[in-house]
């Protein structure tokens, strides 16, 4: 793979995450996950990840970053969200982001990473597998939640109305 | 210049420390969950690169899809609660929702 297409996606996926953090307006920050996202969806195909990057793009482009979006729209006086960021905060931040960064750079230059070169291959049919033979029981599992968060999120979005045959 | 493991490291670092400034320092809560998601992504990212790098197989590829399903559910039940308490106190302003506090 060519440097030139990491180098690219890293840059893409970093700047917007960049903007998600930095920007004073709340509709900014949203745009910028949209970058992310399709950022990170590039990466995973350079990792030999294609079926990844696909779900990246349906369930976090498609769904949840217009849901967020809505939220957003529903939610938030845009004027009113410039004065959002107090400048408090912003000092301990950068002290904590700062000594993670260290921290994380330290181990990973420390550690001998048994890490080699490998062909990028499509790995969808292997997924299919392991989802179907090993992974069985939390695909399941995972269904069950996403079926209790659908409910649990009606349940918790929706507006109580009283008809009028209703006491009380 | 051979793109190796430490360069997606260095961008998952990178996006994890701009995910944590993001809950940090804003104070809405749609904003705070901005940064959750960066957060899980830049976790994803890391599965994925380890699978491919050190691993083989398959089973960061199947952690990433679990980090997915949750990051979708758990972004569904937040802004909902945040739509309600929106609509019951015309504020999402986190350090203005103190009334468990006392």
């Amino acid at each position: 793979m060519p440097a030139t297409v990491f180098l690219a996606l890293a840059a893409l996926t970093l700047v917007s995450a960049g903007i998600v953090a930095f920007s004073k307006n709340i509709i900014y920050s949203t745009l910028g996950l949209l970058g992310t996202f399709l950022g990170i969806a590039g990466l995973y195909v350079t990792l030999s990840a294609d079926f990844l990057s696909a779900v990246q793009i349906l369930v976090y482009v498609g769904g949840t970053l217009t849901l967020i979006l809505f939220a957003v729209m529903l939610t938030a006086r845009i004027d009113k969200m410039k004065v959002s960021n107090p400048s408090g905060g912003i000092v301990p931040a950068f002290v904590l982001v700062a000594l993670l960064l260290v921290a994380l750079g330290t181990v990973a230059a420390q550690t001998a990473w048994p890490s080699e070169a490998r062909p990028v291959m499509p790995s969808t049919a292997k997924l299919g597998h392991a989802f179907l033979g090993e992974y069985l029981l939390p695909f399941e599992l995972g269904s069950i939640v996403l079926l209790g968060a659908m409910i649990g999120s009606v349940v918790l979005a929706r507006r109580a109305v009283k008809r009028s045959w209703e006491k009380g | 210049m051979e793109i190796g493991l430490v360069h997606y490291l260095t961008v998952s670092a990178v996006l994890f420390g701009l995910g944590l400034f993001t809950v940090m320092t804003r104070k809405n809560a749609v904003g705070i969950l901005l940064g959750v998601e960066l957060i899980l992504n830049a976790a994803a990212l890391n599965f994925v690169a380890f699978n491919h790098f050190v691993g083989g197989g398959i089973a960061g590829q199947v952690f990433t899809v679990f980090i997915i399903i949750l990051a979708a559910s758990e972004a569904a039940i937040a802004l909902a609660i945040v739509l309600q308490v929106y609509r019951n106190r015309r504020t999402i302003d986190a350090d203005e929702l103190t009334s468990l506090r006392n």
